[in-house]
């Protein structure tokens, strides 16, 4: 209702909104304050944006000719009398893969030349026909065509990335490596096709036959062992000191300490795990065991600090309603504080095992970059991990690691991704809204 | 219920409290006596006497922080969830010390149930919700049991004709007003003798209240009820005696009706007629 005897307010001069010289000034500083603010902002996040872009396309475009590797078809003749038909395994059947060799250039017979032709080769070749003959005795005697890895310097040839217009001495293929290049490329014999090795291989001195099998392997019981570990002890530890500690002047120097841990450089972790875990306990070098157990110490505290956090964001009124109908302290965290707290608990896992997968200082420490050309078959087999596999590969001069590191770079940060996404998957998913 | 003990056995009497009860055959159901309470050096309850009668409802009211709702959670012993909190006194429920050693205080809880000031259920289906306790108390034994208990929880709190088809769902999906009833069916599930209830209503629009209001009048049959109230209407039209505190201390207590039309004590004056609070 609108009362006939309210009359409008005078307004001061004219409009009613401030229209002074000063406010007029003040209210333009305000709005510059907020562009620029804006600005900043958005600054900001284009940089960043800009960097991962630049960091995530160049490990990509190193990593380009990794991808694929060149092979060469050999018609590898199998003489009967070179071949134990009970005993496959052990012939020379390097010698066969190098007649098999000269048989594709019979004009070239002398062994200088002949050792140019054997070089075009992966020196693995021979155990790939190694394991077709053991896998297949009938072939004894016979004649058959294998694809087998080229030779590193072929390989990078094929792919461009030695440029065959260099003079001689800048490259690292000579002329009459180029020659038989020409030779097989015309006779159809080369290939180039997904690098499966990289997947199913483990480490090796030829980059042809590297793959990073051994350091998945490694790296899965790496993160086996720290799970096992840091996931029951973190989480017992939080809880205990979250639900059921007393708050006294112990439990806070436990807590301070907890999070310094958090801080601690990883390498200390690292040079802790050889004092202790190898010199003290006797535990042996490279092996996952020792390495998990060096990252659980890493892992815990960001696992404490998760789940101490999950805990606490759980509503006292649960508490008090689970108390106030007769549950016992323990039913009350076991039955509702824990199953609402368990997402938190989760992501806070996961992002602690995903920082131990890319952790790699410690792992050097206790020796786990060897150079070991089997995928481990445990826990206690030495094994490299995936970071320190990068490390090893990133200092090996052979042309054909330079992208192979950053493939398994792109692998690393492909699982890590996955870990992170799984985190948050969970979150969302086992969330439960009060 | 016939307390165990009578109350003038009691060491710790004092005339205040005699003089509460007198001439009263009311059976005592809860009975304190110099009740004193810390929570680190700040004293927050000074000797206070009570006896709660038996299937009456009894109202706890005074201004913010004067210890009426500290001093309601000792009779459930929740105030053993704060670490810093320190108690003196003598509390009994039928005689027996809640305080004692020997009492485990999961079976002092499942006696003295309590409500609280929001509505907090599990965040679970409105079935579990009220299941809870009989489940962890071991109060059926098989499944038709269990859906027994729960159906007339849910009848008792006035809840099962609007929840008895969706009994699935979570308890968060319900109204505030019949959150806070799915919670005093959870807490009736677990057949306490006394309920304790914090500001039952201060979080409901008034019509929920009123229904709230309804609803512990009709619970005063089976069980003794103290609630905790800023209401002093709410005081007035729910309970038959009020309890008036102020800054820890009891200031008196009495019939309802005699306390908001004659209080004995011009502070209780002050305070109803709105002098101050």
């Amino acid at each position: 209702m609108i009362s006939s005897d309210l009359t409008p307010a005078s307004t001061p001069s004219g409009g009613g909104w401030a229209t002074s010289k000063e406010s007029v000034a003040r209210l333009r500083r305000r709005r510059a304050a907020d562009t620029r603010l804006w600005a900043t902002g958005i600054g900001a996040v284009a940089i960043a944006l800009g960097l991962l872009v630049t960091l995530l396309g160049s490990i990509i475009a190193a990593s380009s000719t990794a991808w694929t590797q060149t092979s060469i078809r050999l018609d590898v003749t199998i003489p009967a009398d070179a071949v134990d038909p009970e005993n496959p395994f052990r012939a020379r059947y390097s010698s066969i893969v190098d007649q098999s060799i000269y048989n594709l250039f019979p004009d070239i017979d002398t062994p200088e030349e002949q050792r140019v032709t054997r070089s075009m080769v992966s020196s693995g070749a021979q155990f790939l026909v190694r394991d077709r003959v053991v896998a297949d005795p009938e072939l004894i005697g016979q004649t058959f065509s294998i694809w087998v890895p080229a030779a590193d310097p072929i390989d990078q040839l094929h792919k461009g990335v030695i440029d065959r217009d260099l003079p001689p001495n800048r490259r690292s293929v000579n002329d009459s490596q180029i020659n038989t290049y020409d030779r097989l490329v015309a006779d159809d014999r080369l290939r180039s096709a997904f690098n499966w090795t990289l997947f199913t291989a483990a480490d090796s001195r030829f980059p042809e036959l590297a793959g990073l099998k051994g350091a998945l392997w490694g790296s899965f019981y790496l993160l086996l062992v720290t799970f096992l570990i840091s996931f029951p002890t973190g989480i017992a530890a939080a809880i205990y000191l979250e639900e059921f500690a007393p708050k006294n002047r112990f439990t806070d120097v436990i807590e301070v300490n907890i999070n310094n841990l958090a801080a601690v450089p990883s390498i200390i972790f690292g040079l802790l795990g050889l004092a202790v875990f190898i010199q003290i306990f006797g535990l042996p070098r490279s092996v996952p065991l020792v390495g998990g157990m060096v990252l659980s110490l890493m892992t815990l505290p960001t696992i404490i600090i998760a789940t101490r956090s999950a805990l606490k964001q759980v509503p006292p009124s649960i508490r008090d309603a689970a108390l106030g109908i007769g549950a016992s302290p323990v039913q009350t965290v076991t039955h509702h504080v824990i199953p609402l707290a368990l997402p938190g608990i989760l992501t806070g896992t996961i992002i602690g095992l995903a920082q131990a997968l890319g952790e790699t200082a410690p792992l050097l420490l206790i020796g786990m970059n060897a150079f070991i050309t089997a995928a481990p078959d445990g826990m206690m087999s030495p094994s490299t991990a995936l970071p320190t596999q990068i490390f090893i590969w990133f200092d090996s001069p052979e042309r054909g690691f330079v992208a192979r590191t950053s493939a398994a770079i792109i692998v690393l940060l492909g699982f890590l991704v996955v870990m992170n996404a799984t985190a948050i998957f969970l979150r969302q998913r086992l969330q439960i809204k009060w | 219920m016939v307390a165990a003990q009578p109350v003038s056995t009691l060491a710790s009497s004092t005339d205040k409290a005699t003089e509460a009860i007198a001439g009263n055959a009311r059976s005592v159901k809860v009975a304190a006596r110099g009740v004193n309470l810390w929570y680190g050096d700040m004293q927050a309850l000074f000797d206070v006497n009570i006896d709660i009668a038996a299937n009456e409802v009894t109202s706890f009211i005074g201004a913010s922080g004067c210890g009426k709702s500290t001093f309601l959670r000792c009779f459930n012993r929740m105030n053993d969830t704060i670490p810093i909190c320190r108690i003196k006194g003598d509390i009994r429920l039928d005689g027996n010390d809640i305080n004692d050693k020997s009492i485990d205080v999961v079976q002092l809880r499942a006696r003295v149930g309590m409500v609280f000031q929001k509505p907090n259920p599990f965040p679970k289906t409105i079935y579990d919700n009220v299941a809870y306790g009989p489940r962890i108390h071991g109060l059926a034994g098989n499944k038709s049991e269990l859906d027994e208990i729960v159906e007339n929880s849910l009848k008792g709190a006035g809840l099962w004709e609007e929840v008895r088809d969706r009994l699935g769902q979570p308890g968060n999906g319900l109204s505030g007003g019949q959150q806070q009833r799915l919670c005093i069916a959870r807490a009736i599930a677990v057949s306490p003798e006394v309920i304790l209830m914090d500001e039952p209503c201060s979080a409901l629009d008034p019509i929920a209240t009123a229904r709230i209001e309804e609803l512990i009048d009709e619970l005063r049959e089976d069980f003794t009820i103290v609630i905790v109230t800023h209401n002093m209407q709410q005081a007035g039209r729910v309970s038959q005696r009020t309890a008036f505190f102020h800054l820890g201390k009891l200031i008196e207590f009495g019939p309802t009706e005699k306390l908001f039309t004659n209080p004995n004590q011009s502070m209780t004056q002050d305070y109803i007629t709105g002098r101050f609070g």
